[in-house]
């Protein structure tokens, strides 16, 4: 099949999907019980004129498929509406929190691919004890989740050695980098786990394959054997899980954000929730869910670049 | 589509020989489910009961894990806990793999519009990260265990029912489906009596695998404040409750459950992959 | 000097009561073609396998292996990068299996003279399109991946591919089972040019021996890990002084005999965690008798023919009785 028309087509399924997404965020948000003109007034009683007048500025008395259609409608206009709890846009509140959470992402992106595939390189070739320990300690990382990684991080580098701030988001890029640092840790110890073991077990598949055998036959040296054939080849299944680590490194950002206070989306998320600021959980929730998507849309339009065997089209599901 | 278990991580390389592993993860898994249930009688003081005058105070007597922020008793509500802790993901667990199964066997068997219907709504959700799907759920529904319970089996049942399709996909071309209906067996009778018991082994190791993340998730939500009730005692609320004092140096309320979330995901990993691979016949 | 010369090669495997290879005595002249036949079990991909310097792990060896006048037993890094970039190359059984899908067929033919340092760029550049051109294939299937091209298509770039060092030894390893039966003729025939073209000595591992008398000047087989008959290919297929080999032959369906019912050899081959006294084929031989039971047999030229060597103690009853067991 032809690129950009693999390419169109997955575009617009995903968007069918996001469009179905969408209704599901929305829907749910309308069926929860209590109105938002009641968390807008606290518990404050109010004249029914002011009632009215809340009423008409969020548009809460109009029907449900008109609010949706509108919601939607702004939504692809990029106005998320305004939110309830901050009282102003919802589009601002996103502009404003998302840089530090990307960034965030970025770092925790960056160690999960360099230590999981170094870790899993590691293990497959070295083997004996080398292979234990990666084994050992990457069955720990992924049985700790992140949250539980900031608390013990926070505890160790920030309290108790003071290496570290523990909590904040910093100004300018060092000081980001330096208040981010341990969050990133705790987010991304969990997927260096799991990278790891991807790695280690694809590598060990090509490592007993007959073309790497034929290779040392043939007498190319064992370094050269390793990189050009059997990590080379272990990359395309190690690219299969690119939507699932990204979409965990984001939602693990509400558990990592509020354990280090780093306020960015994820912590936005959370307040949003416990207050029940509908407007913004909808908005991060559509965000997230797009972004997953169009990751799982950018590896399936990379993995045949990668692995010629895979034909576009034919896809791979990761999880 | 063949039948492969899904197993997240893959811990499907820790090969045999590592029988002690086995072992020791199998013991713990005992142990905290033991505690679980004895927790009433284990437990050395009430876990909701206030003892300012020590708070924050060390292992002592009394007090053998010692004392958190509030004044609670740390061990008491560490096994206490043990019993939200276990019992949400069992939750989840159940849910989806019974729901799983239904949804799985339905497609398979009937095919048709029904399977794509189902195996298009399995993508949906598999777009939803199942933290998301709770964070909204609890969102709409307010506090509370049942709500993220159900929002993550919901996350957690596609899982299931990929698996059951392609097993149930498998199993009904077998000869013996259909020698059965040749002596006139409804298709209900021969998916509850013949199919499902023959599929059940593999079903049930995934749904093993799946308890250590929803025991993940649930333990993640409550740290958020948006699972269990404030006063349930919960390993996940207690990390929460005691991250304050870890700030100001006195870690060790938020240390203990924080060891045993790990301890008992890793115990169940390892003891439901190593179940999988088992199952499934391929020991690698 | 003889392209390979195996000398007393006896390999040993970890938790095994006898060797896996038992004294075998191979050569491969300059440009000669041997077989070497046998069945799955019988060592004879190990003993290929061995003029590489590959060994299964754990094993241990004694004797000697030379591929063009070098020791390979033993034998350093360096000597045997060397050894398996230029002096020897192996083409495989399963084209498919044996090169990186994931790399394309120009690099598979390049890398091993390239990153041993055996040519520069642009003389593997040059010798892989002339190479390509004598396996009949156009230069076009250098940018290609191996999954676009067909099995019998890849095989010939592995057979051009193992010439690319100009090696003085090409060991063929079932390189045709894998392949369809017309595909099989052309790899055969394919074969034999390039090794008088390139003066190439090959070594022939099969367990077809109606192939094997077709492509090959000299046949050994082998049972068990030793070398049971050796004999230049019309002298063994004529008059075979081995039970075994007899017995193959009486198994081998052929177009020249009259058409009667194929000989199946009873029993199994020795297993290899029993100690063996004796023959190794004594017990599915129906001439074996007590000497058989406990002496091993040691290879003997046939009256007349000092190249027709047998490991039986009743070479001489078998003479003229072909197929006949």
């Amino acid at each position: 099949m032809n690129f950009l028309r693999f390419a169109v087509r997955r575009l617009l399924e995903m968007a069918a999907t996001l469009f179905v997404a969408s209704f599901v965020v929305f829907g749910a948000m309308y069926l929860a019980p209590g109105s938002p003109a009641g968390f807008l007034l606290s518990g404050r009683s109010a004249s029914p004129a002011a009632l009215q007048a809340i009423n008409e500025q969020y548009h809460l008395d109009d029907p449900f498929p008109v609010r949706y259609l509108r919601w939607l409608g702004q939504v692809l206009h990029g106005d998320f509406g305004r939110s309830l709890t901050y009282r102003t846009d919802v589009s601002r509140l996103l502009a404003d929190r998302l840089p530090v959470t990307l960034t965030l992402v970025a770092m925790a992106l960056l160690i999960v691919v360099v230590l999981g595939l170094a870790l899993g390189w590691i293990g497959a070739v070295r083997g004996g004890a080398a292979d234990s320990a990666v084994l050992v300690s990457t069955m720990v990382a992924v049985g700790t989740p992140s949250f539980v990684a900031a608390v013990l991080l926070q505890g160790l580098f920030a309290v108790r050695l003071g290496w570290f701030p523990s909590g904040g988001a910093g100004q300018g890029f060092a000081d980001t980098v330096w208040h981010l640092t341990l969050p990133a840790v705790a987010l991304a110890l969990y997927l260096v786990g799991l990278l790891a073991r991807v790695t280690r077990s694809a590598m060990l598949d090509e490592l007993g394959s007959e073309h790497v055998a034929v290779a040392r036959a043939r007498g190319v040296p064992e370094r050269r054997v390793i990189v050009r054939h059997v990590f080379r080849n272990a990359l395309g299944t190690v690219l299969t899980t690119g939507g699932l680590v990204v979409s965990t490194l984001l939602v693990c950002t509400v558990l990592v954000e509020s354990a280090f206070s780093v306020g960015g989306l994820g912590q936005l998320l959370e307040l949003a929730t416990t207050t029940k600021d509908f407007p913004t959980v909808q908005a991060v929730a559509l965000i997230v869910v797009a972004l997953f998507m169009a990751v799982n849309l950018l590896v399936d339009l990379v993995h045949p670049l990668v692995d010629p065997r895979v034909v576009l089209g034919a896809r791979r599901s990761a999880a | 589509m063949s039948a492969v278990l899904t197993r997240r991580p893959v811990l499907s390389r820790l090969r045999a020989g590592r029988a002690p592993l086995q072992a020791v993860c199998l013991a713990v898994v005992a142990l905290v489910v033991l505690a679980a249930v004895l927790a009433p009688w284990l437990a050395p003081a009430d876990p909701n009961a206030v003892d300012l005058g020590s708070a924050l105070a060390g292992p002592g007597a009394g007090h053998p894990l010692g004392v958190d922020a509030a004044g609670r008793d740390t061990l008491a509500r560490l096994l206490i806990g043990a019993r939200t802790s276990l019992l949400g993901p069992l939750g989840v667990v159940v849910f989806s793999t019974v729901g799983g199964i239904a949804v799985g066997a339905a497609a398979a068997w009937r095919g048709g519009w029904l399977d794509s219907l189902l195996s298009r709504s399995t993508e949906l959700v598999f777009a939803f990260p199942g933290m998301l799907l709770a964070v909204l759920v609890v969102a709409v529904a307010g506090e509370g265990l049942l709500a993220p319970v159900v929002a993550l089996a919901v996350a957690y049942l596609p899982y299931v029912s990929r698996l059951t399709r392609a097993l149930v996909l498998t199993e009904r071309e077998r000869p013996y489906v259909a020698a059965h209906r040749v002596q006139g067996q409804s298709a209900a009778q021969i998916l509850l009596r013949h199919v499902l018991p023959n599929i059940a082994p593999v079903v049930l190791a995934q749904s093993a695998v799946n308890f250590g993340y929803a025991l993940m998730d649930l333990a993640g939500l409550s740290f958020l404040g948006l699972g269990v009730p404030a006063l349930t005692p919960d390993w996940g609320r207690m990390v929460f409750d005691g991250q304050s004092a870890v700030q100001h140096g006195y870690p060790l309320s938020a240390v203990l459950p924080c060891v045993a979330i790990v301890l008992t995901v890793v115990a169940f990993n390892v003891v439901g992959e190593r179940w999988a691979d088992h199952v499934s016949g391929r020991n690698r | 000097m003889n392209a390979l010369d195996i000398r007393g090669l006896t390999l040993r495997l970890p938790a095994t009561a006898r060797p896996v290879l038992d004294g075998v005595d191979l050569t491969v002249g300059a440009g000669e073609t041997v077989a070497l036949v046998g069945e799955s079990g019988s060592g004879k991909t190990l003993t290929s396998r061995s003029a590489l310097g590959l060994r299964p792990a754990g094993s241990t060896a004694d004797g000697s292996v030379r591929v063009a006048g070098t020791e390979v037993l033993g034998a350093g890094p360096a000597v045997l990068r060397a050894l398996r970039s230029r002096t020897a190359a192996m083409i495989y059984q399963d084209p498919r299996a044996a090169t990186n899908p994931l790399r394309r067929i120009g690099d598979f033919l390049t890398e091993s003279v390239l990153l041993t340092g055996a040519l520069d760029r642009a003389a593997a550049d040059r010798r892989a399109a002339e190479l390509l051109d004598a396996v009949g294939l156009d230069a076009s299937v250098l940018d290609r991946y191996p999954g676009q091209v067909s099995g019998g298509m890849l095989q010939r770039v592995v057979i051009a591919a193992a010439l690319m060092g100009d090696p003085a030894l090409l060991l063929a390893d079932e390189p045709t089972t894998a392949l369809d039966v017309t595909t099989q003729a052309e790899v055969v025939a394919l074969l034999d040019g390039l090794r008088r073209r390139y003066g190439t000595g090959l070594l022939f591992v099969t367990h077809d021996l109606g192939l094997a008398a077709a492509i090959s000047d000299r046949v050994y087989v082998m049972y068990a890990g030793r070398i049971a008959e050796t004999a230049p290919a019309a002298a063994l297929f004529d008059r075979p002084r081995h039970p075994y080999t007899a017995a193959l032959l009486a198994a081998t369906p052929r177009i020249d005999a009259p058409a009667g019912r194929l000989a199946a050899i009873e029993g199994q081959p020795p297993d290899l965690r029993a100690e063996l006294t004796g023959c190794p084929f004594a017990a599915r031989c129906p001439l074996a008798d007590d000497r058989c039971r406990t002496e091993a047999p040691r290879p003997r030229p046939a009256p007349g023919a000092a190249d027709h060597l047998t490991a039986c103690h009743h070479a001489e009853r078998l003479e003229g009785s072909a197929a006949n067991v």
